[in-house]
């Protein structure tokens, strides 16, 4: 077991673990708490992966902006540290049922797949090319229109947001 | 190298000299230098502050025509070490009902955010925590752990004030993120890479000469990450019962000083590193003490800047720090980006002199522009008449 | 490479560990005599009224929202910026149509009076 090794290990179990406790834990505010502990951990495997870039993309993306987003919409609700809801409704063994068997069928569904059978070309360790991406994202020939469309995407996706929000705050729009 | 031309790089490769005598492993070699070299920097920035508290204390006292501390020590030099002590002996006291993990975890990210930019950045043409190819984004990184912070401190506290004053604090923190890191770009193209040693060795002419806009609205945006007047809304004690920190004592609240007060050094450390071209200046390269001189005296002066600016002027109000930052300084950010990536590849390439010329004028012509606009804007705006009839006392 | 993210690692350990040991040792040395009013809330010496919940101001989310938008298109731009130096005058007019749009997003944004502070 090399250190590498029982490095993902861990990162990979207490990532695994975070996700559970997001969705089964009491009060939603420990919830975003450990959604952030997710992202953090995904984030390290991505260091893991010897790629740099997106290790820091994703804090700076995932934990900076949208952790804050979720953190904002629990905080500015009420009854956020209530207990009074029962853990599980009623019809909780239908969904573990239902869980298992679609958890099942993917995993059958996946190992057919060539991508987990085939060893993928690793990225040096010296890490990704920044400029390499950086060209690619310009030429034609390469995602210089998946370029241009994730900004129409954004663009989309801001004036949805203040369309929103701004019949929220009395037709101000 | 001998020891007084390259300290640290001397004492380094005795020390691993020394440990690997003793027999140790390749790797576990690497580990304990690593980890001697973090324990330093780390101890180092703590203990600064100490040397920061007392400036920030005898300038404020300078600037308002008072001695500020003199009584403990010369030039009241030990102030901060009886502050010290007895920061460390006040109650803890903790309100009843709070969230215990957010509520203590709030001061320590506040400093480890802090503390956790001296890791990138380069002291020496030799020396520098580690050279992480993508430096820059990495500082902005830490800013969203100090967020963290400052979200935990005003939940954690049981206190709608603290809740409040947290909010005000986090939508300050992430506007002004917005313009800064556009503008961090704008040195990222200039040197072909995000890490800061690169940034800091491609500067032979100083990015402050080559955009010196996009300088300005760096510092604004520092100063606001740092909640340092004039946008220290968060911490005014009369606007919102001085915001975060309003359930903690001892030395929980010492350490969000702590972390306020480094984060200034930091900031004018950044500053440093990015636009003034860091350790660089004459024989920087042969002697690289000289480096560390240059990159102190060059911090020093930006942060008297910001010491100026914070002992000088009214603190902004929340609606008017939003306009600004929204309306004036994200716009400029991107106006900037755009023009300053198409200069540099319409001029004729390898003319320096061409090029600052070029970049300059841009510059001069953007600020003026912009001063132009926005006082024609302002003057449209109506201004409140406060007594329209003539007041019978205030006669001429 | 990993070298570097270990020393981040390490620092931030150590960066975390040094605050906690601080105030373990404060509230060793601390005295510690809590009573009733000292550990209620403060709320400039009155009791408090109500639970702690603040009224919702979708002021704080447009911000964030907008931010989320500006963060992840400059996270498109850097490795463009890396490039840069190498790239020719057609791959900095795509960019720029990039932010163009962008900046008509943030426009958009001003004239609909989503970046006041109300």
């Amino acid at each position: 077991m090399t250190p590498m090794q029982i490095v993902f290990l861990l990162v990979a179990s207490v990532t695994l673990a975070s996700a559970v406790m997001v969705v089964s834990t009491r009060r939603m505010f420990h919830a975003a708490l450990w959604l952030i502990l997710t992202l953090l951990g995904v984030a390290i495997l991505f260091a893991l992966l010897e790629s740099r870039f997106f290790t820091i993309v994703q804090v700076v993306v995932y934990v900076g902006a949208i952790a804050i987003l979720v953190l904002f919409a629990v905080m500015l609700t009420r009854h956020v540290m209530s207990e009074d809801q029962p853990q599980l409704n009623r019809s909780w063994w239908i969904a573990s049922l239902a869980t298992i068997g679609l958890f099942t069928g993917m995993v059958l569904v996946m190992r057919t797949w060539p991508i987990f059978t085939t060893t993928q070309r690793a990225v040096g360790p010296g890490g990704e090319d920044l400029q390499k991406l950086g060209f690619a994202f310009v030429d034609p020939s390469g995602f210089m229109i998946p370029f241009e469309i994730v900004s129409v995407l954004l663009l989309a996706a801001l004036i949805g947001a203040v369309f929103i929000a701004a019949e929220r705050k009395g037709g101000k729009g | 190298m001998s020891f007084i031309t390259d300290p640290v790089a001397f004492l380094a490769n005795w020390l691993q000299g020394l440990l690997a005598g003793w027999g140790l492993s390749a790797e576990w070699l690497n580990f304990l230098m690593l980890l001697i070299g973090a324990v330093v920097l780390a101890l180092l920035a703590l203990f600064w502050t100490i040397f920061l508290i007392w400036v920030e204390r005898k300038g404020i006292g300078r600037f308002q025509e008072r001695p500020g501390p003199n009584r403990v020590g010369p030039f009241g030099l030990f102030q901060p070490f009886a502050d010290m002590l007895k920061i460390f002996t006040k109650e803890l006291i903790t309100p009843k009902g709070v969230d215990w993990v957010p509520y203590n975890l709030a001061p320590v990210l506040i400093v480890a955010s802090t503390i956790m930019i001296w890791a990138v950045l380069p002291f020496n043409s030799t020396t520098s925590g580690t050279n992480i190819s993508i430096g820059i984004l990495f500082v902005v990184a830490i800013g969203s752990l100090g967020e963290m912070g400052v979200i935990f401190g005003g939940w954690g506290s049981n206190n709608k004030y603290a809740l409040l004053g947290s909010f005000r604090v986090l939508a300050q923190l992430i506007s002004y993120e917005v313009p800064m890191v556009l503008v961090l770009l704008i040195p990222v193209m200039l040197s072909g890479s995000m890490a800061l040693n690169e940034v800091v060795n491609s500067q032979h002419i100083w990015n402050i000469v080559l955009a010196p806009v996009a300088g300005l609205i760096y510092f604004i945006c520092l100063m606001a990450e740092n909640s340092r007047a004039p946008f220290d809304l968060a911490e005014a004690d009369s606007e919102i019962v001085a915001g975060v920190n309003i359930e903690y004592s001892g030395l929980k609240f010492g350490f969000f000083y702590v972390g306020d007060f480094l984060h200034a050094f930091t900031m004018a450390l950044l500053f440093a590193t990015v636009f003034l071209g860091g350790w660089r200046g004459p024989y920087a390269e042969q002697y690289p003490i000289l480096g560390f001189v240059y990159y102190f005296l060059k911090t020093w002066v930006v942060y008297f800047v910001n010491l100026w600016m914070r002992f000088s002027l009214p603190r902004f109000r929340i609606d008017q720090m939003m306009a600004f930052n929204w309306k004036i300084l994200t716009p400029m950010a991107l106006v900037i980006l755009m023009t300053t990536a198409l200069l540099d590849k319409l001029l004729p390439a390898g003319q320096p002199i061409l090029r600052v010329g070029g970049f300059l004028v841009l510059n001069v012509i953007l600020l003026v522009g912009i001063s132009l606009l926005l006082s024609k804007l302002l003057s449209r705006r109506p201004r409140p008449v406060v007594a329209p009839t003539p007041r019978p006392v205030a006669r001429r | 490479m990993l070298n570097d993210w270990l020393y981040i690692g390490l620092f931030l350990l150590i960066t975390l560990i040094v605050p906690i040991v601080a105030i373990a040792i404060a509230s060793i040395l601390a005295p510690k005599k809590p009573n009733h009013i000292k550990t209620s809330t403060y709320e400039c010496g009155l009791e408090t009224v109500g639970e702690t919940w603040v009224q919702f101001k979708p002021q704080y989310y447009l911000y964030t929202l907008v931010f989320l938008i500006f963060d992840v298109e400059t996270v498109f731009l850097y490795p463009w910026a890396v490039a840069y130096n190498q790239l020719s005058l057609f791959g900095v007019l795509e960019a720029i149509l990039f932010v163009i749009i962008l900046f008509g997003g943030l426009i958009y944004t001003w004239r609909k009076g989503a970046l006041e502070w109300q």
